[in-house]
């Protein structure tokens, strides 16, 4: 069951990202791309199996969750950010030059 | 290995003479030649093995499991072409010296002409197909920046271009049929290649393969119909028109035809190809050199025809004719390469190369006439001359070929027909050039005599047509045998080089071509004419202009028909394609979806996680037009996922998540500030559903996806980390140890991308000017007062309570949840908070630092501790680390990898720092260019 919710709640935050990923504004693009980072981190996470109480300290006899891709994760957490905001600041960019949030830089033609 | 320097000196040495130049021309031009001299005499020791009769070999394994290694190997052709190349070289080097004028970039020069001699040494030597390929591409490229050195010059960045348009299409040809000849024999080595004649000639595939070698040969020896990219490659300067487009890159086109005769040879379809070819090519060219009026677009149609007299000497297919062609490539380069440098002299010191101009030049430079009427004399086939001696080899060839039964007699005539108008152009050069009347109107006047040193390199080569046409025996028999010899690939047959055999049928053509080449030129003007009324001017390089037009129209209008500028398209085009590409294995393939492994039951708390989780990123999209609270939203998404890391036993990634949420959401709120705060509704709802199912399919996949991973086995190298990370690493916290120490060499790249993104932010917030709202989006204006004072009060108190914990979180990092990365978040979340609370102002008075040198610091840190274990002999980022006891504080560790850490935190402070400071003082920099309005 706790594997198929986890499976369910990718499932739903990847819909999610996707969606607005591919809205026409800036801002929506933003929390869609930082929506499936969240995703990703976790689905990453996840290769690890769900383990419970055991988080990866050596020295004990006990088993203890997988570091590896809590390593992977960590560090991908952090860069995230910087994409995050290297995004933004983009967007603001793309505002000021071109005076339009809109992700092509120009309003659409209708 | 000396014949690895004689390729690898002028390709290295090619940076030497741009540096040189520096101290003067003169050192430039000596470096070049010192360098050619050099690979001359490492190519000596090799040059005497051969003639001594043994093909010399070298081999460097580079990856023998793909049949890619360095074969190199001399013989008697290769030997033959690398004197051709060196030897020549020399003299073009000394030459261009006093060739090129005073603003001419010399350096670049000599070093262009390094680097293409050495590529064509490269296809002499080379004694695997693919190498030599890349040498051959090599030729192209360099003589492609050879040809447009003058770059100022339109005719010569054209000239260029087709040049190497038409010679890298050749190239690719020449791939695909080096590929199909690779598998044809089973080995890219050419000495397999030339053992395998017979299997190649009898394989289905011997045809596209011929076909595909002979287009890569053709279009760089400018044979018919491809020839036209070389008289527009004389934009270049003399010296290389006299270098590659008479001795030697041109000329690589018949060496494949040579090196690769024992392998492709002896059908009809090589007689008739490349016979053909090279009779059309030798005929058409011969028939227009006569017309040309440029001295130099003469020398280009008449290099084009012997081009195709040796082609169609390989084409005749009899061994004595594979002689004459191997004679005739000696002979020709001799005199032509001296005839260019003739020429240049000429546009040198008259300023032009018209010869309606150039007349009469006997008087005013006798020295230079000499020289190039006795070149011009061997180009025509003059007795005592070494032209003479392979036209009479091959006149002799085409009367013995019976392969065209009753037509036989077409050969000799069309042959003698060419020596006719090679005779008539040879006549034109010498007469219209240094006698026929006065010149007119020179842009130079008077000319005179060039430098002496000029002349030296054509004295040179003139002295060497002579002595090769008198005393064949003498001078040049050795070295033909020898290279006849390798491209027979057997017994060379009897041949005599003797210049009288008697009053033969040969000899009776050789007279006929002078008799009937003088006539023809004493009719000049009415040739002309004729010429100009019956053939009108029919310029291929307009029609190869149209030709790349259309291509470049043709490629624009598939990228409109792709790129329509609309990145939402992009966006679900990519997607689509992901999707497709996963979905249809997974459809078709029978896979199982799930796995064996059973799944574990659920708690409520979690299931509640879960459902918020949902909750959260669901209403993220309904809210996302009022964008304020779907950040809100977003961060709630945000912290549940951190309490997933703390549900499944990841506390280093809680912190890290929590901190990153907390960084991020006030980034998100600061460019929210900047951009409208309602989003419009604009999508149709066609286009809304047409995107929800493209997302639901991807959503859905991954979740399929995540679900077959979670129901199969689970298998883990990470006890191999559990089990070293205390004895390997002294650290206890193995996801710490495996970021600072096994896989520390990542996490250095990782703070170097994150550096460069906080320098591009930077970047891409100078100088950025923004509009600023002065009221919210409901219209209420932004309240004055600033900084609440209870917020400002309590986070100056918690500040230092706040840094504590961070060097907590870090110090402890390596035996427990913390860490560089965690701590540096913390340190930033601290100090934007006094920002957030008191104001940019406020803070920067009491906090000078700036962020760049926290950033460089923190890289350099990390680099120079993993470049600190090479001075104990240990590879890069090994860590070292010891237990230490002091008094009072007891025993305590300390490992190299801490300080890893702290370049680490380091980054990860200033990164965050800068780009959020930044942003906010945008905000300032915002009003006070509104208030200046």
């Amino acid at each position: 069951m706790m594997e198929a919710v986890a499976a369910l709640t990718l499932a739903v935050l990847v819909t999610c990202g996707v969606y607005l990923v591919l809205r026409a504004r800036t801002f929506p693009v933003v929390l869609g791309l930082s929506l499936l980072s969240y995703a990703v981190n976790l689905f990453l996470f996840f290769t690890g199996r769900l383990v419970t109480g055991a988080p990866p300290l050596a020295g004990g006899s006990a088993p203890v969750a997988d570091p590896i891709p809590q390593a992977l994760v960590l560090t991908a957490i952090v860069i995230g950010f910087g994409m995050t905001a290297f995004v933004v600041i983009l967007a603001l960019r793309a505002r000021g030059e071109l005076g339009s949030d809109h992700v092509d830089g120009r309003e659409e033609e209708r | 290995m000396n014949l690895l320097f004689v390729i690898l000196l002028p390709l290295l040495g090619a940076l030497l003479p741009p540096l040189a130049i520096r101290f003067g021309r003169s050192a430039s031009a000596w470096t070049a030649a010192a360098i050619t001299l050099a690979a001359l005499l490492f190519a000596l020791e090799p040059l005497t093995t051969v003639f001594a009769g043994t093909p010399l070999e070298a081999h460097w394994a580079w990856l023998p499991q793909a049949g890619l290694d360095i074969h190199l190997r001399m013989d008697g052709l290769a030997a033959l072409f690398v004197l051709l190349i060196l030897g020549i070289g020399l003299l073009v080097i000394l030459y261009a010296r006093y060739y090129l004028a005073e603003r001419d970039p010399m350096g670049r020069f000599y070093g262009l002409l390094l680097l293409f001699m050495g590529a064509m040494l490269g296809i002499a030597l080379s004694d695997h197909l693919l190498q030599l390929l890349v040498f051959w591409e090599l030729t192209s490229l360099s003589s492609f920046l050879l040809i447009s050195y003058w770059h100022h010059r339109s005719d010569a960045r054209r000239g260029a271009r087709m040049a190497l348009a038409i010679t890298g299409a050749g190239g690719l040809a020449l791939l695909a049929g080096f590929l199909l000849l690779g598998h044809i024999v089973g080995s890219y080595r050419i000495v397999d290649v030339l053992d395998a004649g017979d299997l190649i000639r009898a394989h289905p595939l011997y045809l596209p393969t011929l076909l595909l070698i002979l287009l890569g040969a053709f279009t760089k020896s400018a044979q018919f119909p491809f020839h036209f990219w070389l008289p527009h490659a004389m934009a270049a300067p003399t010296p290389v028109s006299a270098y590659l487009h008479s001795a030697t890159m041109v000329k690589a086109g018949v060496f494949l035809l040579a090196r690769l005769y024992p392998a492709l040879s002896g059908t009809d379809p090589w007689f008739f190809l490349v016979g053909g070819i090279g009779l059309a090519t030798l005929l058409f060219a011969a028939y227009t050199a006569l017309f040309q009026h440029d001295l130099k677009g003469l020398l280009a149609y008449s290099t084009i025809s012997h081009l195709g007299l040796i082609t169609l000497l390989f084409g005749i297919d009899t061994p004595l004719a594979a002689v004459a062609g191997v004679f005739h490539i000696i002979n020709h380069a001799t005199f032509k390469a001296s005839l260019f440098m003739a020429a240049g002299i000429i546009d040198h010191e008259t300023g032009t190369r018209d010869m309606r101009l150039i007349n009469g030049l006997w008087k005013y430079m006798p020295h230079t006439a000499t020289l190039a009427m006795v070149a011009a004399s061997a180009m025509a086939g003059v007795p005592l001359l070494n032209g003479f001696l392979s036209k009479e080899m091959f006149f002799a060839e085409t009367l013995h070929l019976s392969a065209l039964g009753a037509l036989s007699w077409i050969l000799p005539a069309a042959a003698t027909l060419a020596g006719v108008f090679a005779v008539a152009y040879s006549a034109r050069f010498i007469h219209d050039v240094f006698f026929n009347g006065e010149p007119i109107d020179l842009p130079k006047y008077p000319p005179h005599e060039p430098p002496r040193y000029m002349k030296i390199p054509v004295e040179i080569l003139v002295t060497l047509c002579l002595l090769v046409g008198i005393l064949p025996a003498f001078t040049v028999a050795p070295l033909l045998d020898l290279a006849a010899g390798a491209v027979l690939h057997g017994p060379v047959p009897a041949y005599s080089l003797a210049i009288w055999h008697g009053f033969t049928l040969p000899f009776a053509m050789s007279l006929v071509a002078l008799t009937g080449g003088i006539a023809l030129y004493s009719q000049r003007h009415r040739l002309f004419a004729l010429h100009d009324r019956v053939f009108p001017e029919v310029d291929a390089r307009a029609l190869f202009w149209i030709a790349i037009e259309r291509v470049m129209d043709a490629a624009h209008a598939m990228t409109r028909a792709l790129e329509n500028g609309s990145q939402q398209r992009y966006a679900a085009l990519l997607l689509l394609a992901a999707l497709a590409a996963i979905a249809l294995p997974l459809l078709g393939g029978g896979v199982p979806l799930g796995g064996p492994v059973p799944a574990a039951p659920i708690d409520a708390l979690t299931l509640l996680g879960a459902l918020v989780m949902m909750a959260a990123a669901i209403l993220t999209v309904v809210w996302q037009r009022r964008r304020l609270v779907a950040v809100v939203a977003l961060s709630v998404v945000g912290l549940v996922v951190s309490l997933a890391f703390v549900r499944w036993s990841a506390p280093d990634l809680a912190l890290t998540q929590l901190s990153v949420e907390v960084v991020t959401i006030v980034l998100l709120l600061l460019a929210l500030y900047f951009l409208p705060q309602q989003g419009p509704a604009e999508s149709s709802p066609l286009r809304r559903g047409r995107d929800l199912l493209l997302a639901a399919g991807v959503g859905g996949g991954v979740g399929l996806l995540a679900w077959g991973m979670f129901t199969r086995p689970y298998a883990t190298i990470a006890n191999y980390y559990v089990e070293n990370s205390l004895s390997g690493g002294g650290g206890a916290n193995v996801v710490n140890v495996i970021l600072v120490d096994f896989r520390g060499f990542d996490t250095l790249g990782e703070i170097t991308v994150l550096a460069i993104a906080a320098i591009g932010i930077y970047a891409l917030l100078n100088n950025l000017r923004l509009d600023m709202p002065a009221t919210d989006a409901g219209g209420r204006p932004w309240s004055g007062e600033r900084y609440p004072l209870v917020l400002a009060q309590l986070t100056r108190f918690l500040l230092p309570l706040a840094l504590l914990v961070s060097v907590y979180l870090f110090l402890r990092g390596h035996n427990a949840p913390g860490g560089g990365f965690i701590a540096g978040l913390v340190t930033a979340v601290a100090l934007i908070l006094q920002y957030m609370a008191s104001g940019i102002d406020w803070t920067q008075q009491r906090w000078r630092l700036q962020y760049h040198p926290i950033i460089a610091a923190g890289v350099l840190i990390a680099a120079a501790t993993g470049a600190g274990s090479w001075l104990f002999d240990r590879p890069f980022l090994t860590s070292a680390f010891g237990h230490f006891h002091l008094p009072l504080a007891g025993e305590f560790e300390l490992a190299t990898a801490m300080l890893f850490d702290l370049g680490v935190y380091l980054t990860v402070v200033g990164v965050v720092m800068l780009i959020l400071a930044n942003l906010g003082k945008l905000t300032q920099r915002c009003a006070a260019c509104k208030e200046g309005e």
